[in-house]
């Protein structure tokens, strides 16, 4: 046990072994899905099946390697994706460049959802949870229900026929319109992430073209986030207020805005930011669906897409990009949280 | 059997001995106020679906494949008018309630099945097994479910679905989501439970592992599971419909499904056929926010740190603080007291 050990050891042994962890959590996710999809079959009959000859099919697959053992098949795999090299599309794109290009769009689009969940989540959480019991937390309540219960892709649509279709205030799906688009996959260095661009083209019209796409669906994953915030500040809110620090504060006369906003806030927000590590499993799947919605051209747009089409090896890739994405990020998050809750056991 | 008198009475809160078998009643009276209406909405709303699901073949005007006319907005003849495919938009809500309920059903019995037994094996035998098995369950925890439930569902159906086939791998993909929740939650209570002088008892009396971990731990680390239920149907219902809207559920021949209809309706939005969009989506908008409000309910009452009076034992309180930790709810804390518990 950790109490041999002085808490700055302790902390870096549990910091240390949590690291570690990452490389099996990844391991076993790359080969639940490279095996789950192999059963399936091989990308070469899915793409060309009935389109050429039986022989010619397996002449490709000899080629491919797909005619070996599986564990063989499996090692080559992953010795591949250690060296970074994830294979090519069957369209022959190479799946590092798919994972280059589209990362930063569901990045951009997560980033906007984030603001509008943070936003949205936490000052609502915070009302629920000091009006507790009253109209205005069962407002907000059934709120965040609706919001958890509405399917994304369904907000998404009613967002759609709301204000691109009805009103027409908003662009209907894109992630820019199509010659802002050609203009700033121009700009050098191209980060992929059009609001960076448009900034650095100093093109106004640019800037609010980018932002314009990006309302709809951030809104979309955003509200949806937005009601697990709602929740979890609420409730962690209403639990910290009934803490003996936060009756003490009261004791002292410390009026009640100030034990609210000093003393019990600050506190309930450590819960948020340990969920935060679920969340972003739980946006990227989001993300599937709202990319999809709106034709958003990210990663989860091209996954669900190449899924579709059943190429695997460019599932593979990107769904590999995606367990490492979590499990640093998951990661990051308990970094944060050992640092600043001093309640964490370690 | 004396162990097993023994067994039910360190974590019996109430001297009403059935109080687990029928938490309904007992848990409505413990509401008051807002608590019980939003319990009884949510209890109104599935039972509505219930019923519609029951009786859909009676309910629905037309069939859910039949195709009548294309693309007319609601009349009296087409209440909620029809879809580009020629289906009757009502009659398709009808028949996906049947669908939904049927997926739902199949998935939360088949993850409790696999998450419950897997989690009390793991947790009773300790060890390497163990570990693997943690590993392995939080890795599939890691993943964004409806990642891993298209795959499985792809690897499930083949690319060719009938009417039993799509329901069955639909609900298949929706368990393999939830059973490292189950398993998680039945884990840690099963560390705990066996620890308990109950367990060493029925050792002395000879009973096998076995009985052990399916006749003595098993009732008395399952309180939660109703709670946990509730919180997955709801993510059940809208994997679903994420299933259907991706072109990865069931063919529209072989069932009526929602999302399915979503992403045939996204095509035609912009043409302002938006029947097609929004009867559907209200539907599972209504069904999920039903099982929630359930959940939502349950939650509250059985959550101790917000609960005003006392009076309920510790086993108890640390199994409901899990399963708000493992539903996202609950201070990290509740997690690590567990730990420090068994440890003692």
């Amino acid at each position: 046990m950790a109490a041999a050990l002085s808490p700055g050891k302790a902390l870096a042994k549990y910091l240390a072994i949590r690291a570690a962890l990452i490389v099996p959590t990844v391991l076993i996710l790359v080969s639940v899905v490279f095996f789950f999809m192999r059963v399936t079959g091989d990308p070469i009959t899915a793409a060309m099946g009935g389109r050429l000859p039986l022989e010619r099919i397996e002449e490709l697959k000899d080629a491919a390697g797909y005619n070996d053992p599986l564990l063989v098949q499996y090692g080559r795999f992953l010795l591949d994706t250690l060296q970074g090299n994830f294979g090519h599309t069957t369209d022959n794109r190479p799946i590092s460049e798919i994972l280059l290009t589209y990362g930063p769009a569901t990045f951009e689009l997560v980033f906007w959802a984030l603001i509008v969940a943070f936003l949205v989540g936490i000052p609502l959480g915070r009302i629920a949870a000091r009006r507790y019991n009253k109209g205005a937390d069962v407002a907000i309540r059934s709120f965040a229900v609706l919001f958890y219960a509405a399917p994304v892709f369904f907000v998404a649509l009613l967002l759609k026929l709301v204000f691109a279709v009805q009103l027409g205030w908003l662009p209907i799906a894109g992630r820019a319109s199509i010659r802002v688009q050609s203009a700033l996959e121009k700009i050098e260095p191209n980060s992929h992430i059009y609001i960076v661009n448009a900034i650095r083209s100093g093109n106004a019209e640019y800037i609010k073209d980018v932002l314009e796409h990006a309302v709809l669906p951030a809104l979309a994953l955003g509200l949806l986030t937005a009601g697990v915030f709602i929740r979890l500040v609420r409730i962690n809110l209403l639990q910290t207020l009934r803490a003996d620090f936060v009756t003490a504060a009261r004791a002292r006369g410390v009026k009640e805005n100030a034990v609210v906003s000093k003393h019990a806030f600050r506190n309930a927000l450590i819960p948020v930011v340990t969920v935060m590590g679920m969340q972003i499993a739980m946006m990227l799947g989001g993300a599937i669906l709202t990319e999809t919605s709106f034709e958003w051209q990210g990663l989860g747009y091209w996954l669900s897409q190449y899924l579709l089409k059943r190429d695997f090896v460019a599932v593979q890739g990107i769904v590999t990009a995606i367990a490492v994405i979590v499990a640093v990020a998951s990661f990051l998050i308990d970094l944060i949280n050992a640092l600043i809750d001093p309640r964490v056991r370690y | 059997m004396s162990a097993e008198i023994l067994a039910a009475q360190p974590l019996e809160p109430l001297p009403t001995p059935k109080r687990n078998r029928l938490p309904g009643a007992a848990l409505l009276a413990s509401t008051h106020g807002l608590q019980r209406m939003m319990l009884l909405i949510g209890v109104a709303i599935v039972a509505l679906f219930i019923v519609i699901a029951l009786f859909a073949p009676l309910i629905a005007p037309y069939g859910f494949a039949e195709i009548t006319a294309y693309q007319s907005p609601p009349s009296a003849e087409h209440w909620l008018g029809t879809t580009v495919g020629g289906f009757d938009v009502y009659s398709r809500i009808i028949w996906g309630a049947r669908t939904a309920i049927e997926v739902i059903l199949l998935a939360v019995l088949l993850s409790i099945f696999v998450g419950v037994t897997l989690g009390v094996v793991s947790g009773f035998f300790a060890g390497p097994l163990d570990r693997v098995l943690v590993l392995l369950m939080d890795a599939l925890y890691a993943l964004p479910s409806l990642l891993l439930a298209i795959v499985v569902s792809i690897m499930v159906s083949q690319g060719q679905s009938g009417a039993f086939s799509g329901i069955l791998s639909a609900a298949v993909s929706i368990t393999v989501v939830f059973i490292p929740q189950y398993f998680r939650v039945i884990r840690n209570a099963t560390l705990s439970a066996k620890a308990e002088p109950y367990v060493d008892a029925a050792r002395v009396a000879g009973a096998t592992s076995g009985r052990i971990m399916f006749g003595h731990i098993l009732p008395n680390v399952s309180q939660t599971i109703p709670v946990l239920m509730t919180l997955n149907a709801s993510e059940a219902i809208l994997t679903l419909a994420g299933l259907g809207f991706l072109g990865f559920g069931i063919e529209p021949n072989s069932a009526a499904e929602w999302g399915y209809d979503l992403n045939k309706a996204r095509a035609d939005l912009a043409s302002g056929y938006w029947w097609e969009a929004v009867f559907p989506g209200i539907a599972i908008v209504l069904i999920v926010a039903g099982v929630t409000l359930i959940g939502e309910s349950l939650n509250d009452v059985l959550n101790p740190l917000l609960r005003t009076r006392g009076g309920v034992t510790t086993a108890d309180e640390l199994e409901v603080a899990e399963v708000a930790e493992v539903a996202g709810v609950v201070l990290p804390a509740a997690d690590q007291v567990v730990e420090v518990t068994h440890d003692e």
